[in-house]
């Protein structure tokens, strides 16, 4: 069904399907199950699985070194204190984003086509979000020591400074991290429960029995899970775009010119949602091709999140504009070099480079065609996700590397051991993504039960 | 065979329509405990079965509350008692820059307070359950909706609930041993 149709529908005041035709209650379950249960592993899975190991291990590798040597072997140098550690928790916090966006958002927004993406959308989020936690951990100089960011009573009569940003981000970090993930697993325990069910494996149907809690679908249980479920997605929903405001406070409260504005909040949230969508994007793609899975992510979703995109793309492309006429409009010459530097300094490729990619380029998601076509839209993905990891860059080194004071000036270099991390955590989100799909269901059951007509309930 | 009492009897239907239905009229018969089992939540099927009170989301405010109150105070405690500091002469409690912690604080706890709150009212985990040993129930997780009447309702009794549960057309019924 192509959107003409959609719309039809739509007007002629029908609902639009999110799924294919033809599904009942047991066919849902059984094609979404025995991707995890029956059908065997590919040697596709084994060679991205494999790849993904063997990054992890790579970044491992230059973490272990990092431990051995100080974070003298990265790229880090006065005056650029922040490197691609912080651009690249950023990055990876940022695509998070997407998947509390899909999974709390659109839920409180009662978006039913949600149902087919939130749960792969937030074991992204979980991912991603491991990923980035492991920068701010490594980057501290001495991360054996890390846990003295968290308030403990201790025998130094220290206590962390409550005032800085930087404190705030753990909180914010931390507290993201474990209510996404009790908001993704308390959505996995009923079809836990299925696939307790449904296994042969005597093995396998014990472990998920185990974390599927021993849901029996009783009713009540179902009467307070839901309950439960719409609570935390309201609670989610002020926390997601808490995070990356937080996070945006790390630069926004330093008065280093390129950090030290008011727009950074909404700004990063919507970048945040911009490049989210865009690794939803580059992670449905291939895998509703791979699994089949056509009739569940539709068309439909893929044309709902271009849409996605398109907007917050043009609210980050405000951002951008907002940056400019700040620094010339407040006349503060710092200010006003800061842009001029971006603009045409040492690093203005990149600039150039982040606007043909944020801006320029996903404009062409204003054409139709291409919103519905899967290659186009993996492509385009692509480059905004290269465009957003561009942005953070900007933001940090190019700020950086040219602040007050000509005799403070420098140039910002990744060695081999910030790409080999970088592309690690590639690789660890790559490999966990490959697990995720292969042991747990990827689409939520119980969900998409609930899209087909026979859910509703028919008055006697 | 030994005679042991059962856990209850067990009817199987196979859309949530029919279940709501079954579950009304089970209630409108006299039968006080009863439950039903679907795979999916159904709308109106936990008022069918008389159930009313939702106690998980007063738990979440509680948590909010006990989050919210202890992130404050933690981080007013330390700068004001335990280890005050001045700083270009700025107050101890400077409490607009402890909202964010207090924000993450309150969330925090609220959303832990929802999800142990709800397990714990449901009485999760319990990895053995005497519906499980009824070798349909599996489909309960599928495509089947369950109604069972407990034995120990008082107005349970093995021939005569059997009859009336055979009255609301179910697919199946079954003797859930306890």
């Amino acid at each position: 069904m192509d959107e003409r149709e959609q719309e039809a529908l739509a007007r002629a005041g029908k609902p639009v399907p999110v799924m294919g035709p033809g599904y009942t209650f047991g066919s849902v379950t059984d094609k979404i199950s025995s991707i995890v249960l029956t059908r065997p592993t590919s040697n596709g899975w084994f060679v991205g699985f494999g790849i993904g190991f063997l990054l992890t291990m790579m970044m491992l590798y230059a973490i272990g070194y990092l431990f051995v040597r100080g974070i003298g072997i990265w790229g880090d140098t006065t005056p650029i204190g922040w490197g691609f550690e912080i651009v690249n928790f950023v990055w990876w916090i940022g695509i998070g984003h997407a998947g509390t966006l899909i999974s709390a958002i659109l839920l409180l927004l009662r978006q039913s086509w949600r149902n087919s993406i939130n749960r792969f959308a937030e074991a992204m989020t979980l991912f991603a979000v491991a990923c980035a936690g492991i920068f701010p951990a490594i980057h501290v100089g001495r991360p054996w020591l890390a846990y003295w960011l968290f308030p403990y009573p201790n025998t130094m009569g220290y206590w962390p400074q409550f005032r800085s940003p930087l404190m705030w981000d753990v909180f914010a970090v931390s507290t993201y991290f474990t209510v996404s993930l009790i908001f993704w697993f308390i959505g996995l325990v009923p079809d836990l429960a299925t696939l307790r069910d449904r296994s042969d494996n005597f093995i396998a149907k014990r472990i998920y029995g185990l974390l599927a809690l021993g849901w029996r679908g009783s009713a009540r249980h179902w009467h307070r899970y839901e309950t439960a479920y719409l609570l935390l997605a309201g609670l989610a929903t002020p926390l997601v775009l808490s995070v990356h405001t937080v996070v945006s406070f790390d630069f926004a409260i330093a008065i280093v010119p390129g950090w030290h504005t008011t727009i950074f909040p909404p700004y990063f949230v919507a970048g945040a949602i911009y490049s989210g969508f865009a690794m939803v994007l580059m992670l449905a793609i291939p895998i509703r091709r791979i699994y089949g899975l056509e009739d569940f992510i539709t068309e439909r979703h893929l044309q709902n999140s271009a849409k996605v995109m398109l907007a917050t793309g043009l609210i980050v492309a405000y951002g951008y504009g907002i940056e400019a006429f700040m620094g010339w409009y407040s006349g503060n010459r710092y200010d006003a070099f800061s842009l001029w530097n971006r603009l045409h300094g040492p690093y203005a490729v990149f600039y150039w480079a982040l606007l043909i990619c944020n801006i320029f380029v996903p404009q062409l998601l204003w054409i139709r065609r291409l919103r519905t076509s899967p290659l186009a839209l993996f492509l385009l993905s692509g480059v905004i996700l290269v465009g957003m990891w561009l942005e953070r860059f900007i933001i940090v080194v190019v700020s950086l590397h040219r602040d007050f004071l000509t005799s403070s000036w420098g140039m910002y270099y990744p060695t081999r051991w910030d790409w080999m991390t970088f592309i690690g955590t590639i690789g660890m989100f790559l490999a966990a993504m490959f697990l995720f799909v292969r042991i747990l269901p990827m689409i939520s059951i119980f969900e998409m039960r609930t899209l087909l007509p026979e859910a509703e309930v028919k008055p006697e | 065979m030994r005679a042991t009492r059962n856990y209850g009897l067990m009817a199987e239907f196979d859309s949530a329509s029919n279940l709501v239905a079954a579950a009304d009229r089970t209630r409108e018969a006299g039968y006080q405990k009863i439950d039903a089992y679907s795979p999916f939540p159904v709308e109106g099927l936990a008022e069918a079965i008389g159930f009313h009170l939702d106690l998980v989301p007063l738990i979440t405010l509680i948590g909010g509350i006990v989050g919210g109150a202890s992130g404050f105070l933690m981080q007013w405690w330390i700068n004001v008692v335990s280890y005050p500091v001045n700083i270009g002469g700025k107050p101890h409690n400077s409490w607009p820059a402890f909202i964010p912690i207090t924000f993450e604080m309150t969330i925090l706890f609220a959303a832990i307070a929802a999800v142990l709150g709800m397990l714990a009212l449901n009485g999760l985990p319990m990895p053995y359950h005497p519906v499980f040993n009824v070798p349909r129930f599996a489909f309960a997780t599928k495509d089947r909706f369950f109604l069972i009447v407990f034995a120990s309702d008082k107005k349970y009794d093995a021939a005569a609930t059997r009859k009336f549960l055979e009255g609301l057309n179910p697919r199946a019924i079954s003797e859930v041993p306890s």
